[in-house]
């Protein structure tokens, strides 16, 4: 009977990411354009596009293989399965027993290199210089996400994100400088993960200094509509990892009545709204950065991983 | 003591850590001078906690010495020489931020791996206090030897004191008049720089120390 609850739990879970991620990047961006004192689009942009993208015919490039084809499905299956693992309104998903955060870092990243061999395919400048550039901020962004993952499973004893979700809820942490660290750590690599503005510019679509969108110059069609929403999701997966990981109050626990999960899915919108505010307020406020910054501040990332492991050690010695 | 005392000591010794690595990371000039103000109000805040914690009254001297001194005086002094000095929107040419970060997370790494064992015996207060000191001195030692200009050097001069400070508060029975003495050197070691750093100026129209290599002779 626990199982099958908790399968219903996995798969509405699944389902409510799925739903909410266009209309969380529709949030941040209609706070930014009132922020710049604009309309903006409608929230429920982003759904819109999504759905223009799939009725639209594929345009092939001549030299496209069958790599091209495959990976806009392969990116957005793993990054759907991720996004599955993170617990949004409750704990005690099914698929954490198989898979813990450091599966969640791998499945991110095969999603990653399958993107940038994508954008290696057809043969054009453009798709090269975005892999080149993805690649070498994954170097650094995905060993600043293992210290955190290493920090906060050895403080919660688990690498399971939901275990770590009712250890943070549950016991009394105190107050821990590794956590501060490693919170400031993770909403770096989150920036730099998601393309958002310090490193990357989400709005534009030419640029010189462009990673993401120029490695998925030569998608259209419903190709192009997967990857749009596997980044839509990403984005929410980002934010859902550090809500449930350092604000994790109002989770459910697994086995609480339905009024517990009905209280964790509101709260989990709430947490998502404020997410969504400070990302846009944080993106108005600061300005790009040049491309040749992006490993200092990735490199900025990578220290305070690892000065929270290391500051961990020092307060587990008593 | 409680478990919230020993939390908020680590997190003001932790914090000194972590300004330090903000020093290393900086590369403004009046940026760092900021930054050293920082380091220094971290470190008073954690002398005065500590103080407050271990009930030691004297400390509270010390945590005023560092405040007044080293994060008012001091950097007003510096902010001072490098408007003097020109130097005051100057960017400096820092060779490989990544690889300093690293070699900074390998000291500390390196102390904590030194200090732990020894101090085993101690409090925890105390072994915490000696580990966090020693990487703020490892990290005020690789400031100076990765900055060619020669006022971010006396900017990790400085880091390395406040390490020390750390040191002797977690340390029991260090008397108040070494303390004094030690800040007042500290302030005399200021003014002796600056005569120094307007003295290399004046001879080399540069504080960026490469110059006096060339001077003694060795090959750039």
């Amino acid at each position: 009977m626990a199982i099958a609850l908790n399968l219903l739990v996995q798969f509405a879970q699944m389902a409510l990411v799925l739903a909410l991620a266009p209309l969380f990047a529709g949030f941040v961006r209609k706070t930014k354009a009132h922020l710049l004192r604009r309309r903006g689009p409608p929230l429920i942009q982003p759904y819109r596009e999504v759905l223009r993208l799939l009725r639209k015919d594929v345009v092939l490039a001549d030299s496209a293989s069958w790599v091209f084809r495959v990976a806009p499905y392969l990116v957005f299956a793993t990054t759907w399965v991720a996004a599955a693992l993170v617990p949004t309104f409750a704990t005690g998903l099914v698929f954490s027993y198989a898979a813990d955060v450091i599966a969640l870092v791998a499945l991110l990243g095969s999603a990653r290199f399958m993107l940038a061999l994508a954008g290696l395919d057809v043969g054009t400048s453009f798709g090269g210089i975005g892999s080149s550039r993805e690649m070498l901020i994954a170097s650094l962004a995905e060993p600043a996400m293992l210290m955190v993952v290493f920090t906060l499973s050895l403080l919660a004893g688990s690498t399971q994100l939901s275990s770590i979700a009712e250890f943070m809820q549950a016991s009394d942490v105190g107050l821990r400088f590794s956590l501060a660290l490693a919170l400031i750590g993770l909403v770096m690599v989150a920036i730099a993960e998601n393309a958002r503005i310090p490193i990357d510019n989400p709005a534009t679509h030419l640029e010189l200094t462009m990673v993401h969108e120029a490695m998925i110059l030569e998608y259209s069609g419903r190709h192009l509509a997967l990857i749009e929403a596997a980044a839509f999701l990403k984005l929410l997966l980002y934010v859902s990892v550090i809500a449930c990981v350092f604000f994790p109050w109002g989770i459910a626990v697994s086995g609480q009545g339905p009024v517990a999960y009905m209280a964790g899915a509101g709260v989990y919108l709430l947490k998502l709204a404020a997410g969504g505010l400070l990302l846009a307020v944080f993106e108005t406020a600061i300005a790009k950065m040049r491309v040749f910054r992006v490993p200092d501040f990735l490199g900025a990332a990578l220290m305070l991983g690892f000065l929270a492991t290391l500051l961990l050690f020092v307060t587990m010695a008593r | 003591m409680d478990r919230l005392a020993l939390d908020v000591a680590h997190l003001f010794a932790g914090g000194l850590v972590l300004v330090s690595f903000m020093l290393l990371y900086q590369d403004r000039m009046s940026g760092l001078v900021n930054n050293f103000a920082l380091h220094a109000l971290v470190v008073s805040l954690a002398v005065a906690w500590q103080a407050h914690i271990q009930h030691a009254p004297h400390l509270y001297i010390t945590a005023a010495i560092a405040l007044v001194v080293k994060a008012i005086v001091i950097p007003l002094a510096l902010h001072r020489i490098i408007v003097q000095l020109g130097i005051h929107r100057t960017i400096e040419t820092v060779v490989g931020i990544g690889q300093t970060m690293l070699a900074g997370i390998g000291l500390v790494a390196l102390s904590i791996i030194v200090m732990l064992p020894i101090t085993a015996k101690a409090g925890t207060l105390t072994q915490q206090d000696l580990a966090f000191a020693l990487s703020v001195l490892l990290l005020g030692l690789l400031m100076m030897i990765s900055r060619r200009n020669a006022v971010s050097q006396v900017v990790g001069f400085m880091s390395i004191e406040n390490g020390l400070i750390l040191a002797a508060t977690g340390a029991k029975g260090m008397p108040l008049v070494v303390e004094i003495s030690v800040a007042f050197s500290i302030l005399i070691a200021l003014i002796v720089i600056g005569v120094f750093l307007f003295r290399i100026r004046e001879r080399f129209d540069t504080v960026d120390i490469h110059a006096l290599h060339e001077y003694r002779g060795e090959q750039p």
